[in-house]
């Protein structure tokens, strides 16, 4: 019984019991087993393939036959149980029956109808649900951004604090007028641009996440990562009002802005739905309550990240390469958009599907 | 397995045919090791697609190096900003999504994932526990090496100690969920592929009711029978199945003692089959009556 230990270990064992003649069988627990055990073999087979993600070559017959082969092994489970020691077939039995009903009751659906689903439907759905959520932080991101503005405003030394210095290169209080322009300016050409979006999707999906799992713990650090992120807008946003270039500086941010804050707000709202459902999970269970708020979490979670793709391809191109009135005309375009397609679009209504 | 002490990690699930299935909770070392698996394969794999490309990039960069990417050398450099984004974060979800829901590390450990309520296990699930690994795992890994250091000074203390409770979660509950489990409501249990084993009645001294070896057949009392119950009928089976010669002599030993026979020598195996088959027929003769009787401490 060594040899085979290593291909049981690795899932690829067959049935090793060669048919064996019912009647020789002494017991009466063999007798049944050897009568069914080509039944359970035959849904292994099917099993096997069905894991392997090996659909396409199965007939019909086959695919007919999943949910009678499930059950039969089911019942032959109950009786075994009941009516036979044998402990390596009811192993087996257990086993069998467990990784028939994974497949028979969680039947999966492909990556393009959830994506067809997701983006028909649920995603808006999911959104509207963390309604209250979003107003949160919706109100918490413009708090930070105020309090960064009137920190600054009343003590510049302020700004050293909040911004980091990545930020803070010309973009100084104090600094000419040219040189904030200049960090403004329209480039020339598109060299290098699309490492740059690869880049900040890569930096700023980071960051939703982190907003997102961070709403586990009740939703506080949500919050105090959205104050602190928006405080630091506030303090540029004084900087460039100071030189009188407040305008240029909300379209070059807006242009990618709408959809990059929107997206971060949603990523702060989906956490913050966690961790508010945990704190106060009303009739249900705490886990009941956890496990429903994670889920529609994870849809909000999935559209966040799609909306930072298109933040980034926005922040790299039409920022850099369009001028003032261009980029505000995109960034309300894109506002408009995604109010649109969140909180106007109700898709296919589907409130019986799970 | 063994039925005197009750499993702590079994939990029960009725199947709308009436079925009791038992499913067992992965033990926390198996999930840490399935991790392990899975992390040293993406570092891997991570590590060969960075070579790769950077040899490619080098081929490419040959003639204008410094200035000016070229559009190939900056494609490849979006390809791969992408691909790790989508590696760390795309090979848990897709793998997990998959029929048997498990990474490749969690495949050869034996585990998968599971939805707690014993439906499906659908995307959001799979993406909600998952987007929850970056502050179980990674954000206390870096705090716990930059906190000794100082730099960040009490915060980061104050910070590693706190996302240590997240990473120190699944020991702070029974089912051993950690936080993306919470969250996501799944549970992660062990998914056994075991093989049929051949049936023992088929073969040896229990179809011909005597030995190969000497020709005797064994026939045991009902004196000698009710002396052992299904405990020491589900050992005997497994020595009888991995068929050690010196467990064999031992186990033959302890029973003739037991039983008050005088222990032979030479054909241990025809006689240890010979007794599992009869007492078998009389404990699961006893099972269609309703009576079992657990081990031998069981007076029935």
């Amino acid at each position: 019984m060594k040899a085979p230990m290593l291909s049981a270990l690795l899932g690829r064992g067959k049935v090793a019991a060669p048919p064996a003649d019912v009647a020789q069988a002494a017991l009466r627990s063999d007798r049944f087993r050897l009568e069914r055990e080509g039944e359970w073999a035959r849904l292994e087979a099917i099993l096997d393939r069905i894991e392997k993600g090996r659909l396409r070559g199965m007939s019909d017959e086959d695919v007919m036959a999943l949910p009678v082969l499930y059950r039969t092994a089911a019942s032959s489970l109950a009786v075994a149980r009941e009516t036979s020691l044998d402990a390596a077939t009811l192993a087996y039995l257990e086993a069998l029956v467990q990784r028939a009903w994974f497949q028979v009751y969680g039947p999966r659906e492909g990556m393009v109808a959830w994506l067809r689903r997701f983006l028909g439907g649920d995603l808006s759905r999911a959104v509207r649900e963390v309604w209250l959520d979003s107003c949160i932080a919706l109100f918490v991101m413009v708090m930070g951004a105020v309090a960064g503005w009137l920190l600054v405003a009343r003590d510049q030394d302020w700004y050293f604090a909040l911004v980091p210095t990545q930020f803070a290169d010309t973009r100084v209080p104090g600094a000419s007028r040219e040189a904030l322009l200049e960090t403004l300016k329209v480039e020339e050409q598109a060299g290098g641009l699309s490492a740059f979006a690869a880049y900040l999707f890569q930096n700023n999906a980071g960051v939703a996440i982190l907003a997102f799992a961070l709403g586990f713990a009740f939703g506080v650090p949500t919050l105090m990562l959205l104050a602190q992120n928006m405080a630091i807008l506030g303090a540029m946003l004084w900087l460039y009002h100071d030189a009188g270039l407040l305008w240029p500086f909300l379209a070059w941010l807006g242009v990618h802005g709408t959809t990059e804050l929107f997206a971060i707000l949603l990523a702060g709202a989906a956490g913050l739905h966690i961790g508010r459902t945990m704190a106060f999970p009303g009739q249900r269970s705490v886990m009941a309550a956890a496990a429903e708020a994670g889920q529609r979490g994870a849809q909000v979670m999935a559209g966040v990240v799609l909306m930072l793709m298109f933040a980034a391809v926005l922040e790299a191109f039409p920022r850099q390469l369009a001028g003032t009135e261009a980029r505000a005309i995109i960034g309300l375009f894109m506002l408009a958009m995604w109010l649109a397609y969140f909180y106007a679009f109700r898709g296919r209504d589907r409130t019986g599907a799970a | 397995m063994s039925p005197a002490v009750p499993d702590k990690r079994l939990r029960q699930l009725v199947t709308p045919e009436g079925v009791a299935l038992s499913f067992r909770i992965a033990s926390r070392s198996a999930r840490a090791g399935a991790l392990m698996l899975d992390i040293v394969l993406l570092t891997v794999i991570g590590i060969v697609v960075t070579i790769a490309l950077f040899s490619l990039l080098g081929t490419l960069g040959e003639p204008g190096e410094g200035a000016d990417p070229s559009g190939a050398g900056e494609f490849l450099v979006v390809l791969w900003t992408l691909f790790w984004f989508l590696l760390w974060n795309g090979y848990f979800m897709l793998m997990e999504l998959g029929p048997r829901g498990a990474t490749f590390g969690k495949r050869v450990v034996g585990i998968r994932v599971a939805a707690r309520d014993g439906g499906r296990l659908t995307a959001e699930a799979v993406l909600a526990r998952n987007l929850l690994r970056d502050i179980e795992l990674f954000m206390p890994l870096v705090l716990l090496m930059v906190a000794p250091s100082g730099d960040a000074g009490n915060a980061g203390f104050a910070a590693a100690g706190w996302f240590l409770v997240f990473m120190l979660f699944p020991f702070f509950n029974r089912d051993g969920l950690r936080a993306g489990d919470l969250v996501a409501g799944t549970w992660v249990v062990e998914a056994p592929r075991t093989r049929l084993a051949q049936a023992l009645s088929t073969q040896g001294a229990m179809r011909d009711h005597a030995s190969d070896v000497t020709g005797a057949a064994y026939r045991f009392g009902e004196a000698e029978l009710s002396v052992y119950g299904e405990h020491e009928l589900q050992t005997l089976e497994r020595v009888l199945r991995e068929g050690r010669p010196d467990a064999l002599a031992a186990v033959h030993e302890a029973i003739c003692r037991k039983i008050g026979w005088e222990p032979g020598a030479g054909d241990e195996r025809a006689f240890l089959e010979a007794f599992y088959a009869q007492l078998r027929a009389r404990l699961e003769g006893g099972m269609r009556f309703g009576k079992r009787k657990k081990d031998k401490f069981d007076d029935r």
